[in-house]
């Protein structure tokens, strides 16, 4: 049983206009077994955070916590936040030039795992992985993301959260960009991997669609860098009809934050 | 074929200097090849064909142009601002262009099967100029200066199991010249590899005949030591449907500073040029390759790949390939890349693709410089692997490219770790 915790989290980045806060005091808790969903309009900082939790150098914490089962995440470097257990899956996955599938899939593997795993059973895993995900048998030979189309990227992130097996999956946008037969693949990956019981999952969308496959427990609505309303899987659904427009940024949103917060505490 | 309309098209050619008709820069015109006085057989026609166009209609810019000559007093001293000199620093050439080479040159042990017969010979040996004329003052040097060469003849008909090695161990820093001449017989097969280690300050022509039917590879292996300064001029004389194959990895050394040229003479023939640089701080690596279409119907394949690290780390590639007016049929293609590790480094890529015939089979260039950049780099961290590993993996994967073509395992070995000592050397 881990526990992911987010405290009051402020991050801002540096523009050509100057510093920019992009994350206004955000809270979260996520425990092993738990899914949640952050649901929010576009530029409401849902990437700043997915990335902020990775460790991405271009956005600075200003104030509040982020802890891995008590550890403090914040003073840990990128790789070392992966090998303690958190797993990223990209809205835009990097193409990485000269690096094989395989060998990439491999390393990684290998510094997650602090060993080097058994090249048979490892091969066999992997094969049946992308299998599962309607990947092409020749994609472990093509260097990382390159040439891959949008829908192939996604299933690739997701055919490393299979196998690197973290404690707790963040995943930005994974929906976007896929058609109904690639969003089905995605999410049952998603739900195998969660299934196993050892994981916890932060689901960042702007879509309610992906939540008829993948259901979560806790759904967390995101505007302009705040959490402005916290429910259950119904919430979702007023999303959906509702749209995010009675989320008016402002004076509004100040409210709510402080209502929801008080509901929180 | 591919019918290009266009009569001469240059791609890629940096910015040739207007040519004024009738204008000659004397210098240049009026300075006497001799050609008639040299015995050397490459001098005569070839000179004359090859002699410098300031006053004939070629631009300066063209590689028909360039001045070839067996003379040193022919080439100007160095300014720098030459066309062909204008990356290299001239300071670091410890006296390469201005001295006379007379130190001793690197140290010739060569190991070989039987059938191969090696040679060492005199300046007068019939071979000496067969495959190649000095294209610059420094080669000319050596040609002025060496005092014996090394023959290495692959017999007719031979199939040389395993591979020639010839090691070149520098002698110290004093300014000195090299000569080493390659045949590879009609219908020859072989492998030659030149293996250059320790410290010398040193100019090396390198002449290669691949007759007729002939297959050779020569692999040129640059691992000299930090203070080592190094002119190559490697150019190779093909025949009737000959097959060349030359890779040239340049890793060690101040300043290394390689010229392949390949020369068409009968139809048929094809040539492959790979190279692979890894340049550190402050070194200087540079390439310039050279391949004449002068004759219908043969193919040429380039690919040089380049990384860099470290506060001015400079590499250059220049890619001449030239398909004259008789060329038609050729297939040729050229590609250089480069990876930039680090802030401070700069990579040079020039492609110069001349075209003077319509009628070819294909001509393409290409020239990327990427940098392993910091999105590459948070990816791979993001995946549990140290900045350290993800650095490695991706310069591993980008050169090997080039290693997976040498095919002779213990060398692929060697430079995988050679690549290896590259990346941990913490320069950046
Ligand atoms: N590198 C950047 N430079 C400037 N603005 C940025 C940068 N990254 C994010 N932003 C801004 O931060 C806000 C939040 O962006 P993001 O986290 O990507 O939102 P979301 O993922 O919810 O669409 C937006 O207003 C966006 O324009
Ligand atoms: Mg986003």
């Amino acid at each position: 049983m881990s526990t992911l915790e987010i405290k009051d989290l402020h991050v801002s980045i540096d523009t050509e206009q100057g510093t920019k806060e992009i994350l206004k005091g955000v809270s979260l808790t996520i425990r092993t077994g738990e899914t949640h969903a952050i649901m929010g309009p576009n530029g409401s900082g849902k990437s700043t955070l997915a990335s902020t939790i990775a460790g991405h150098p271009r956005y600075n914490v200003t104030s509040g916590t982020i802890t891995l089962d008590g550890e403090d995440v914040l003073a840990m470097t990128v790789d070392e936040r992966a090998r303690a257990g958190l797993f990223l899956a990209m809205q835009y996955p990097v193409e990485v030039p000269g690096v094989s599938m395989t060998n990439f899939l491999r390393t990684a593997k290998t510094a997650i795992d602090g060993e080097a795993p058994k090249l048979r059973t490892w091969t066999k895993d992997v094969k049946e992985a992308m299998a599962q995900l309607r990947i092409d048998a020749d994609f472990t030979q093509r260097n990382v993301n390159e040439g891959f189309s949008g829908g192939e990227k996604k299933r690739v992130e997701i055919l490393q959260l299979e196998l690197f097996k973290p404690k707790f999956a963040i995943l930005d946008e994974t929906d976007s960009g896929l058609d109904v037969d690639a969003l089905k693949v995605v999410s049952e990956g998603v739900n195998r991997a969660h299934g196993e019981g050892n994981m916890g999952t932060l689901l960042i969308t702007h879509y309610t669609r992906i939540l008829r496959y993948i259901k979560p427990d806790f759904v967390h609505v995101f505007v302009d860098g705040q959490v402005v309303e916290e429910g259950g899987p119904e919430l979702a659904d007023r999303l959906e009809d509702e749209g995010y427009d009675r989320y008016a940024t402002g004076a509004g949103a100040a409210t709510i934050a402080a209502a929801s917060a008080a509901a929180q505490a | 074929m591919t019918d290009i309309t266009t009569e001469k098209a240059r791609i890629g050619a940096p910015s040739a200097q207007p040519f004024i008709n009738g204008f000659t820069e004397e210098g240049e015109s009026l300075s006497p090849l001799n050609a008639a006085e040299s015995k050397a057989p490459l001098a005569g026609e070839a000179v004359k064909r090859h002699s410098h166009g300031g006053g004939v209609g070629i631009p300066d810019s063209s590689r028909a142009g360039r001045l070839t000559s067996y003379k040193l007093a022919d080439f100007k001293p160095l300014t720098g601002m030459e066309e062909d000199w204008r990356f290299t620093p001239l300071k670091r050439l410890r006296g390469l262009h201005t001295e006379v080479l007379g130190g001793a040159a690197p140290a010739v042990s060569i190991t070989a099967p039987d059938s191969v017969r090696v040679e060492t010979v005199g300046r007068d040996d019939r071979r000496i100029g067969s495959a190649a004329i000095p294209e610059d003052r420094v080669s000319a040097n050596a040609w002025e200066n060496f005092a014996e060469a090394t023959v290495i003849t692959v017999p007719s008909e031979v199939q040389v199991d395993g591979e020639v090695s010839v090691l070149l161990t520098g002698q110290g820093t004093e300014a000195s010249a090299q000569h080493i001449v390659i045949v590879a017989e009609k219908f020859s097969k072989s492998v030659v590899v030149l293996d250059h280690q320790g410290t010398a300050v040193v100019s090396e022509n390198v002449e290669i005949l691949v007759e007729d039917g002939a297959q050779l590879t020569v692999i040129s292996l640059q691992e000299w030591n930090d203070d080592a300064v190094h002119a190559s001029s490697q150019q190779v004389k093909l025949g009737r449907d000959a097959k060349f194959k030359h890779i040239v990895v340049s890793l060690g050394g101040d300043l290394v500073r390689v010229t392949p040229s390949a020369r068409f003479t009968a139809p048929g023939a094809e040539v492959e040029l790979f190279g692979l640089y890894f340049a550190d701080a402050g070194q200087h690596l540079e390439q310039r390759l050279f391949v004449d279409h002068a004759v219908a119907n043969c193919k040429s394949n380039v690919l040089y790949k380049g990384a860099l690290q470290g506060r001015n780390a400079h590499t250059v590639w220049v890619g001449d390939v030239l398909i004259r007016k008789e060329a038609e049929g050729t297939d040729t293609y050229e590609a250089n890349r480069n990876l930039v590790l680090t802030d401070g480094a700069r990579a040079d890529s020039v492609p110069n693709l001349e075209i003077e015939t319509g009628l070819i089979a294909g001509a393409g260039h290409a020239s990327a410089t990427g940098r392993f950049d910091d999105q590459h780099l948070f990816y791979l961290m993001a995946r549990g692997i140290p900045e350290d590993v993800a650095r490695r993996l991706v310069v591993r994967g980008f050169l090997n490219e080039i290693i997976q073509k040498i095919n002779v395992p213990a060398i692929e070995e060697r430079l995988t770790e050679a690549v290896e000592r590259e990346l941990a050397a913490t320069n950046h």
